[in-house]
């Protein structure tokens, strides 16, 4: 059993975000960068998965630039087996078609038994990198899975998709296939002493692409602050005693509900 | 040239925003010039075609296949592939749902495109939309082309668009049987985890807890504030991942929709998904720390600072006030 998981490095949940002077971006040379929330958890599940099934190992595969280089270290430590890293120093230039079937070229020939991504990516946002590359891999995929059904395992598998408003659905694939997980769906293990010392060896194998043209891309033209639809009135001044006690009397005379 | 618009149901009940797309593809074919079409992927003639005949477009398409009777990726990328083809539209535009996003993808890969997803609005520049989506967790805008050549696939986010401001019309409507190939996935009957016990829903005040609550021993303090406003206890999705609070309480895209008349926000920095769940809220309260916290944009009103210093002299206040 294999299984090849994609996680991406990106900005830091609570960094404060700097536009970069071209305006198509954001600075990130003074961002703190993290590996993206859900690919953790999809991470996470593929460990599980190959536990449970006894043998087998755990690929994780990241896009990006040397700095990416922790995410790998990272997942290494926490039980994957080995990575690939497709090196591409100015991914965010890439659409998520080209990301995509970059990383469709660099995989392909693992013929992986299952292919796990995080549900989005907590930068772009695409939510579409996975289900591009398990149609340009000609594997079926379900995205949003928040359970995976272990015992289900063998030449198919049992997952629980989410759908809206507190609805679910289960449905079992053929394998190979590609599923992109849903934050929350177990608890993150650590990475042990013992695990960051493995890390060290295991392999890590360097890809450098050819990524295509791609007439078809989505194209950022402007990043700006989003425009506010509302006026807020910001209480306080930085006092947040003062504020509270506003609040309440806001409460009292704008909004009447006390 | 049209405007393809997609039409989600199950077993012919319809998911209303839809009708929201309507709005969308009308706007976007008045700007364009471009004639609006609906599809409803069915497995019959779909109940819901005279429905959507009732729009100001001019046509529905019924694409059938027996393999359609029920959602599959497989199955609605098959019959998409060949209404896309059949049609030639412009755009293909659809509402962001957890649907569209599992199939239109792979759509548009399979058409060597890929979809400009989540936008909030558009405006026409020179024949084109220039599509605005929320990145970074809600904190940027961006402003997106798309290259190559038509059809360019769109999503818009849940309330971009009003649905009761979808225009109502007269359309023909006619069936395209599709063929749909190997579907290499089973569903099962979908299913509600529990029944709601809570229907926040009814709620006329929420307060809402996000990660900024930092412990459960913490949900105490938000609960205080809760008890002497009369409100529901809510959340945002990180803390019903972890358990401290029951599902039935998330607000978002995954959990309630909600519009109270007052929504306090302690300690939510705005994610989209949540702001999805309650933005048409009467008045909406935000405390957190982070000043640039996207839930700010939306706040009628904001404390920028430790919700633990702000929340109990707010408790304390309405007391003094309310005695």
């Amino acid at each position: 059993m294999k299984i090849i998981v994609l996680m991406k490095q990106v900005a830091n949940k609570d960094a404060v975000l700097r536009i970069s002077g071209d305006e198509k971006w954001i600075n990130e040379t003074d961002v703190a960068q993290q590996t993206n929330e859900s690919d953790g958890y999809a991470l996470e599940e593929a460990l599980r998965t190959i536990e449970a099934k006894g043998e087998g190992e755990v690929i994780v595969c990241t896009l990006g630039p040397q700095s990416a280089k922790t995410v790998i270290k990272d997942a290494l430590a926490r039980g994957a087996n080995r990575a690939i890293h497709i090196v591409v120093e100015d991914s965010r230039d890439l659409s998520a078609y080209q990301i995509a079937s970059t990383i469709a070229d660099a995989i392909r020939e693992e013929n992986a038994d299952l292919v796990f991504t995080g549900l989005q990516s907590d930068d772009a946002s695409y939510g579409q990198t996975g289900v591009i590359l398990a149609e340009l891999l000609g594997i079926p995929h379900a995205t949003i899975v928040i359970e995976v059904d272990r015992e289900s395992l063998g030449e198919t598998l049992r997952v629980k998709r989410e759908l809206e408003s507190g609805w679910y659905q289960w449905f079992t694939y053929k394998l190979p296939a590609l599923l992109t997980i849903q934050s929350g769906i177990s608890q993150i293990r650590y990475a042990s002493l013992k695990g960051i010392m493995a890390a060290k060896s295991k392999e890590v194998r360097e890809v450098t692409p050819t990524v295509e043209a791609f007439a078809s891309a989505a194209e950022i033209q402007k990043v700006y602050l989003p425009l506010k639809t509302k006026q807020t009135q910001m209480l306080g001044n930085g006092d947040v005693k003062a504020g509270a006690v506003e609040l309440v009397e806001k409460l009292k005379t704008e909004v009447r509900v006390i | 040239m049209s405007i393809l618009v997609f039409i989600e149901h199950k077993d012919c009940v319809l998911n209303k925003t839809s009708i929201e797309a309507i709005a969308a593809a009308q706007s976007i074919g008045k700007d364009l010039g471009l004639k609006v079409t609906a599809v409803i992927p069915c497995d019959k003639d779909c109940s819901l075609a005279q429905d959507i005949a009732g729009y100001a477009i001019e046509k529905v398409i019924v694409a059938k296949s027996d393999k359609l009777s029920t959602y599959t990726p497989d199955a609605y990328a098959d019959a998409w592939e060949q209404v896309i083809k059949a049609v030639n539209p412009q755009y293909v535009v659809m509402s962001h749902t957890y649907q569209v996003r599992d199939f239109a993808p792979k759509v548009a890969a399979r058409l060597g495109r890929e979809v400009v997803g989540d936008c909030i609005r558009y405006r026409a520049e020179g024949g084109k939309l220039v599509l605005t989506r929320r990145i970074f967790l809600g904190k940027l805008d961006a402003d997106v082309t798309i290259g190559g050549e038509a059809p360019y696939f769109v999503t818009f986010q849940s309330g971009a668009f009003r649905g009761d401001s979808a225009e109502k019309g007269a359309a023909t409507v006619e069936t395209m049987d599709v063929a749909v190939g190997d579907v290499r996935m089973t569903p099962e009957t979908p299913f509600q985890e529990a029944k709601a016990s809570v229907d926040l829903t009814k709620s006329e005040i929420i307060v809402a807890i996000g990660r900024g609550i930092k412990s459960q021993e913490n949900i105490a303090i938000a609960q205080q504030l809760a008890d002497v406003l009369g409100a529901d206890l809510a959340a945002s999705r990180p803390i019903c991942d972890s358990d401290w609070l029951p599902i039935d309480r998330q607000i978002g895209s995954s959990g309630q929709t909600v519009a109270p008349k007052v929504y306090i926000a302690l300690g939510i920095s705005g994610a989209i998904q949540h702001i999805v769940g309650m933005k048409n809220s009467g008045t909406i309260i935000a405390v957190n720390k982070d000043s640039e916290a996207p839930i700010f944009d939306i706040a009628d009103y904001g404390i920028v600072g430790d919700l633990f210093e702000a929340v109990p002299v707010i408790v304390e206040e309405i007391k003094n006030a309310k005695a």
